[in-house]
């Protein structure tokens, strides 16, 4: 997949508002600033990648994880990223697991009402079969009657 | 839905898609778990917050309100946690100062 250079960057408006947020009120950011520093992050996310995938390559891991990128951060010299990180994670991680449990939830709940209806017709049929049984029974007996 | 205000389920902005599309355009990179992608998103984020405000502090902009592109070049210089950006942040010279480093380069060449 080919990518086109814009692809690796990211959204102007996103990464001026991350600026602005980061600044006192009302400091001007030049334009050139705003690109350069948008362009520093893609930078950034390679750098911390690259340095991520050291670490799994060293456990001989194929895919990156959590650990990956913190232990990634503490060697790029970001120790003070790794607080907020941690807590960062934990919000996702709950989020996560709340929206897996909604559906989960819902699964389980299709699942229980394919299984009862199913059920429905097990149990018709078994009532069936001794109803049949029954009036074999009766017949039978009806023919030693007769005999 | 469970609570109205949603400010606090998506503690990111950038979006995570185009970081894996950064990240997956890194060399011997396979796969990448969902918390790793999370993460470096969130770090890029804090990476963003950091450089601008350690460029604003230690930038000549402070009196006039305002973080230029020097700025940046300047901390990137000075400030080892940003000495990897360097080489997108170089800084920028008057261009008949350039014309003479390169005049000179060439005479260099020449001799041999």
């Amino acid at each position: 997949m080919a990518e086109r250079p814009e692809d690796l960057n990211l959204p102007n408006a996103v990464i001026t508002r991350i600026i602005k947020e980061a600044l006192p009120d009302g400091v001007n950011v030049s334009k050139e600033a705003r690109r350069a520093i948008s362009q520093a992050a893609s930078v950034f996310v390679l750098y911390a990648t690259s340095c991520a995938n050291n670490f799994a390559m060293k456990a001989k891991r194929k895919t990156l994880n959590a650990g990956d990128v913190m232990a990634a951060m503490e060697e790029m010299e970001f120790e003070r990223f790794l607080e907020p990180l941690r807590e960062a994670l934990e919000v996702y991680k709950k989020g996560q697991k709340g929206k897996k449990e909604v559906s989960e939830q819902k699964r389980k709940d299709r699942e229980k009402k394919v299984d009862s209806e199913s059920r429905e017709e097990e149990e018709e049929e078994e009532e069936e079969e001794e109803r049949m049984e029954e009036e074999a029974e009766g017949e039978a007996e009806e023919e030693e009657v007769e005999n | 839905m469970q609570n109205g205000v949603n400010f606090t389920k998506k503690n990111i902005s950038l979006p995570i898609s185009r970081v894996r599309l950064i990240m997956k355009s890194s060399p011997d990179v396979s796969s990448i778990n969902q918390d790793a992608l999370f993460l470096t998103t969130k770090a890029t984020e804090l990476f963003v917050q950091h450089l601008a405000l350690s460029s604003f502090n230690n930038g000549s902009g402070k009196e006039t309100n305002s973080l230029s592109y020097s700025d940046l070049a300047t901390t990137a210089e000075e400030t080892e946690t940003f000495h990897f950006l360097t080489d997108i942040l170089p800084k920028k010279i008057l261009a008949r100062d350039y014309l003479k480093s390169l005049e000179q380069m060439q005479e260099e060449e020449g001799d041999f």
